[in-house]
């Protein structure tokens, strides 16, 4: 299907949020607080931070919150009762703001929520994100989307990228699906020709530092690698990585009873916990950091691949920037690939 | 709210304030009704996570009560329980929860009428603050969903 | 920092320890952990302002233990994490050397850990007048204003524990929150169960806690939970006289004095 390509002057931005909020579309943007930028629903144009080079969290929280609630349920002389979460429920949202490497995340993560078992509540909240992704001019030592099969400017996964030309310029918006169609619909007086605009010109630069195939291939024979170790010791075990990734789908299912009814809640987990993989007998096939950090590594860079056709990395680099103790997992990966098995 | 009474739980010990809301009752006392009574061996053993599992099941205040300082059965619990009871009102007071709703007494054995005053005086107070909506909105209410967000 | 360069380079060839923990270039300008095994990884050492992760915390980790007796780089706050270590024994001078750095950033060798407890004790532990003023900020707001700054501040966090991991006091292997039987804290970082974890830690952490910020450099999202256990300081100093981290002695939640005064006790 042939997609359409328009300009829509910078000004303009405002008034398609404006008519998006008119039609009762919940607007998740970019939105500043104690000087980190992370998505959460925005009242107003106004509440939109720009000038940053990634936010602190993905927007993953669209279609996979970081609390859930799967269903309820009451004990009664009767027995029991369940309700479960209406799934044609969830509102229609606007994603705006996020950068290609989070729109292909999206994809990402969706194999994994479709992959032995179709996952009916993130599917329905999914169906209902309409992706407006911003192409990246600014790159920071961090990212590493085009190592990945990304790039700053990569239409896969948003339903209109916006490319804006120039630091204070109009932009580009590239109209990729349906969903995408249907917002220029909403607004077609914002959308105007585009008149032949090459947008790579306006790209952030990030060059290329591993090839993934080579790491996959390298993984294969990696297990046993004394490099494990080496490279977690100061890994501290805690959540931050997986939770600001948008790729990482592990969670957490805790039921909160109170009396005789309760609920029972989805919530985000991370493999970098050390109770992850404890079993109830008490044995923990995890039970050191460095195990814990190879599978973190062989799941988006072998595993995923090898069962879901996809890796489990965007190039973000948003672990880096999180980790309180400056793992760097691009530092790591190129050394994974540099290593002599 | 003309109908509102609070639900109260009192977390006292064996020796002193059980035995002393036990003489209450045997000495025919009449007192307000609105306290579940559950006994420790010591306030020494009370821990802060208890506390706040009140509140999280709908209680609108909580007491705790114990021997007297001296006259703790096991010597020193309530001396322990005294400085962690300074050290945790301190914090759910810069926290914003309301300290009103948690009353501590020392209570011995002998003080059943002054069990029921104190149980008395406690169920008007809170009576009059209300329930405890600021914790019981976020206890039942334990999903965000999407609202959720940074 | 030559001389430190130098003394761990002798450390490692000599197997007088079997790792040297401290600092070394990181990304993007920040300084971060290394271990160095061989007396080559010393050259990577470094010391600058930059150098603020509090390093005792991977003394208690599994990983640099079982390496052997290990040597640390120490400004100020990890030698007062590290007596506070010492004080709950989870390190000794048979595993743990200490290289200390003054705060004119001089290298000074101790022997013992008791040396290094003496030197710690020339300096109070004292909260930085800007926090000072947050701390002033919040008391003035009513009860009902604080809960809603809490209540707003702690909902963008979501449980990564970062706050834990970073703290070198946080060494249990199997924490509060990771009990289910019951279920004290809430898992889901929905209201409840930020506040309640919030409250735990800080109340975990008083009068151990030496207010070295590693809890808030850690944080991914900049929640300002340090001002949590800098109140319990402040409570701590108002109420009983502050603390220290002592080899010896008691602790300030494991102690009383039968005249504790408090005003809210019926």
């Amino acid at each position: 299907m042939n997609f359409d390509r328009h300009l829509i002057r910078k000004d303009s931005l405002e008034k398609l949020f404006d008519i998006l909020k008119q039609n009762n579309k919940v607007i998740y943007a970019p939105v500043s607080k104690n000087t980190k930028v992370s998505f959460k629903e925005a009242g107003s144009f106004s509440e939109i931070t720009t000038g940053y080079v990634q936010t602190a969290q993905s927007s993953k929280e669209v279609a996979f919150p970081r609390t859930e609630k799967l269903l309820d349920y009451t004990k009664n002389r009767e027995g029991i009762s369940v309700k479960g979460t209406d799934i044609k429920d969830f509102p229609d949202i606007v994603l705006w703001g996020v950068r290609p490497c989070d729109a292909t995340g999206i994809g990402e993560m969706s194999a994994i929520f479709n992959w032995d078992y179709k996952d009916e509540i993130y599917n329905s909240r999914l169906s209902h994100v309409t992706v407006l992704g911003f192409s990246c001019s600014a790159s920071d030592e961090y990212c590493f989307c085009t190592s990945v099969g990304g790039n700053p400017g990569n239409t896969e996964g948003s339903d209109i990228l916006f490319t804006q030309l120039g630091k204070e310029g109009d932009y580009l918006a590239e109209i990729l699906t349906e969903k995408g169609s249907a917002v220029v619909t909403l607004a077609s007086g914002l959308f105007e020709k585009d008149g032949e605009i090459k947008k790579e010109i306006f790209l952030a630069e990030v060059p290329v530092m591993f090839n993934k195939e080579e790491i996959r291939k390298k993984l294969e024979k990696f297990f046993e690698s004394g490099q494990w170790v080496e490279q977690s010791l100061k890994c501290l075990g805690c959540g931050a990585c997986a939770y600001v990734c948008p790729t990482c789908a592990c969670f957490d299912i805790q039921d909160e009873a109170h009396g005789k009814s309760g609920s029972r809640v989805r919530c985000w987990d991370s493999c970098g916990f050390s109770l992850f993989t404890l079993h109830t007998s008490g044995h923990n096939p995890r039970d050191v950091q460095s195990q814990r950090w190879r599978q973190r590594i062989m799941h988006k860079f072998s595993y995923m691949p090898d069962r879901l056709s996809v890796y489990g990395c965007t190039g973000c680099g948003r672990c880096s920037r999180a980790c309180p103790a400056d793992m760097n997992i691009l530092e790591h990966l190129i050394s994974i690939q540099e290593a002599t098995v | 709210m003309a109908d509102f009474e609070p639900k109260i739980v009192a977390f006292v010990c064996n020796w002193c304030t059980y035995a002393g809301a036990d003489l209450t009752g045997t000495s025919r006392i009449k007192y307000a009704s609105n306290v579940r009574i559950i006994r420790f061996p010591c306030t020494g053993r009370i821990d802060y996570m208890l506390l706040l599992k009140a509140f999280d099941e709908g209680a609108d205040g909580i007491m705790i009560s114990g021997c007297h300082p001296n006259d703790c059965h096991y010597t020193s619990g309530n001396f322990h329980a005294r400085r962690r009871w300074i050290m945790f009102r301190s914090l759910c007071d810069f926290m914003g929860i309301d300290t009103r709703r948690i009353i501590f007494s020392w209570v011995s054995a002998a003080e059943g009428a002054r069990w029921a005053e104190i149980v008395n005086s406690s169920v008007a107070s809170i009576r009059e603050l209300g329930p405890y909506d600021n914790y019981k909105n976020i206890a039942k209410k334990p999903v965000m969903e999407t609202e959720n967000h940074g | 920092m030559d001389d430190l360069k130098k003394r761990a380079k002798e450390l490692l060839e000599t197997s007088a320890v079997k790792v040297v923990i401290g600092y070394e270039q990181g990304t993007a300008g920040k300084t971060r952990a290394l271990f160095a095994e061989k007396p080559e990884d010393a050259d990577r050492l470094i010391f600058d302002s930059r150098c603020v992760q509090n390093l005792a915390v991977y003394v208690t980790k599994r990983e640099a233990k079982d390496k052997g007796k290990m040597a640390i780089t120490a400004t100020l706050p990890v030698m007062r994490s590290i007596i506070q270590l010492a004080s709950e024994f989870q390190v000794n001078d048979n595993n743990l050397l200490v290289l200390g750095i003054t705060p004119g950033s001089e290298l000074m060798e101790f022997g013992n850990l008791a040396e290094v407890e003496t030197f710690v004790h020339q300096y109070q532990i004292e909260i930085d007048a800007s926090y000072k003023e947050k701390l002033d900020k919040l008391d003035k707001m009513t009860p009902s204003e604080r809960w809603n700054f809490w209540i707003d501040e702690l909902t963008p966090c979501f449980k990564c524990y970062a706050c834990r991991a970073a703290c070198p006091m946080c060494y249990c292997i199997r924490c509060t929150v990771d009990f289910n039987q019951p279920q004290w804290i809430p898992v889901p970082s929905h209201e409840l169960g930020n506040l309640e974890w919030h409250i735990m830690r800080a109340i975990h952490l008083t009068g151990r806690c030496i207010d070295c910020d590693a809890c808030f450099n850690a944080c991914p999202l900049g929640i300002p939970i340090n001002l949590l256990t800098k109140r319990m300081i402040e409570d701590a100093r108002a109420n009983f006289g502050g603390y220290q981290p002592a080899l010896q002695g008691e602790h300030l939640m494991s102690t009383y004095k039968p005249d504790d005064k408090e005003n809210f006790i019926q």
